[in-house]
């Protein structure tokens, strides 16, 4: 079976560990992701402002892209891309005159409506696989490891592009409990890490990252749980500066969904691509006997 | 705090604009503070953004372009999620944003960001950091 796939730039680049656990896995599942062709960057973030229009071209024709190969419907792993091309594709689908409008201007393009579905990986694994083949396809449980999921914001808000209730997600947990691994509810699973004001607000989103990291210490996780390249930046990337400032702040790793499944399923521990954690998971997975 | 407030300013160009901007009726919003309650950033502004709607409310522009909170939002919409009026403060503050994006003043510099920090930063956090940030 295939399915197509839209990475986004930081899948190519710093969080190849995401990408390449998730193809292995996906292979293990019998399922190809197939890289759309001629993909661009999506924007990262969506156009909240009713007259922008020139900042929906680069999602749409993403949209386009996974269209002209026929498919219905197309996967996504970055939860900030997959916001954004869900976003942008509920606009085209129900937007009459701002369809129009894309659809003029891009001229050279075939006309598009939203025909087709943007998915997060969550879903498909969730709604397409199920948890109960997942659990069954288990060759290394992952047995008292206590996981905090943190889902962040770009998979759960707005509420038409959520994947999962807003305000109490459990997808994360469940497919944790489907590997095994025991996950740790935390108040700070939903709130946001900081995002884009890691550039323009150092300070600001260092702390929002602290209280994230916090709260799930506190709770007794052992790792962070999560699906995003932004989130990681800022929860795993910017922990050398949080032990300056708490000095009682020891670190704590985080992982991709994707690398806890390539593990679980007993692949190749190099397609993990734990080297590019920002923290070290390793040491902790060899203590659980994993590694 | 004396506050001169007017017709003039509630209905006038500012109100106007942000309100094409956003496609937003902030005049909705009765200042329960269920925004500020849940904002994961709202510890680092000077205004609470329930404050800034309130302001936004009495044409007061100067009063908002004197704060640093629509800079400090992530635009994580969990205001716009819980509002029990249904206003979506995120379209509003980027609405007060692109109004002073718009007469082309970056609030982030890319030129002014450190080397060190350049090297260190992935696509994701750049591109949307430049989205927000700058004209």
């Amino acid at each position: 079976m295939e399915l197509s796939y839209y990475p986004g730039c930081t899948l190519k680049t710093r969080a190849k560990n995401f990408e390449d656990s998730a193809t292995a896995f996906m292979a293990a599942l019998g399922i190809n992701l197939k890289e759309i062709p001629r993909w661009n960057c999506c924007g990262a973030v969506y156009s909240l402002a009713d007259d922008d229009l020139i900042h929906q071209l680069a999602p749409v024709r993403d949209l386009i892209r996974v269209k002209e190969q026929e498919q219905g419907k197309v996967v996504v792993l970055c939860s900030l891309c997959f916001n954004t091309l869900k976003r942008a594709n509920l606009l085209m689908r129900n937007d009459a005159e701002k369809r129009k409008t894309l659809n003029t201007f891009m001229d050279e393009e075939v006309d598009y409506n939203g025909e087709i579905e943007v998915v997060h990986l969550l879903e498909v694994l969730r709604d397409d696989i199920g948890w109960k083949t997942i659990s069954d396809k288990l060759k290394v449980p992952l047995k008292h490891l206590k996981l905090a999921p943190y889902y962040g914001c770009a998979l759960l808000r707005p509420q038409e592009v959520a994947i999962d209730q807003m305000e109490r997600p459990v997808i994360l947990h469940q497919l944790l409990q489907a590997l095994g691994a025991e996950p740790i509810d935390f108040p700070f699973a939903t709130k946001c890490c900081g995002s884009f004001q890691a550039v323009g607000n150092r300070e600001g989103a260092l702390e929002c990252a602290w209280n994230i990291l916090s709260s799930a210490i506190r709770r007794r996780a052992e790792a962070l749980v999560l699906s995003c390249p932004l989130c990681d930046f800022n929860l795993a990337g910017k922990q050398e500066e949080l032990k300056q400032k708490y000095p009682e702040f020891k670190g704590i790793p985080t992982l991709y969904f994707t690398q806890l499944l390539a593990l679980a399923f007993g692949l190749d521990s190099k397609v993990c691509r734990f080297e590019l954690n920002y923290q070290d998971p390793r040491p902790l997975l060899e203590s659980k006997g994993l590694l | 705090m004396r506050v001169g407030v007017s017709s003039k300013k509630v209905c006038g160009d500012f109100a106007k604009k942000v309100k094409e901007i956003s496609k937003e009726d902030f005049l909705l919003c009765y200042q329960c503070g269920m925004c500020s309650a849940g904002c994961p950033i709202a510890f680092a502004m000077d205004l609470p953004p329930r404050q800034v709607i309130r302001l936004l409310q009495l044409g007061l522009e100067e009063d908002i372009a004197k704060s640093k909170t629509i800079w400090l939002c992530t635009s994580c919409l969990t205001c716009s999620v819980r509002c029990p009026r249904g206003l979506d403060l995120a379209k509003v503050m980027e609405a007060l944003r692109l109004i002073s994006l718009r007469k082309n003043i970056d609030y982030v510099k890319p030129a002014e960001i450190p080397h060190d920090a350049l090297a260190e930063l992935p696509q994701i956090v750049l591109v949307s950091s430049f989205r927000k940030h700058t004209a």
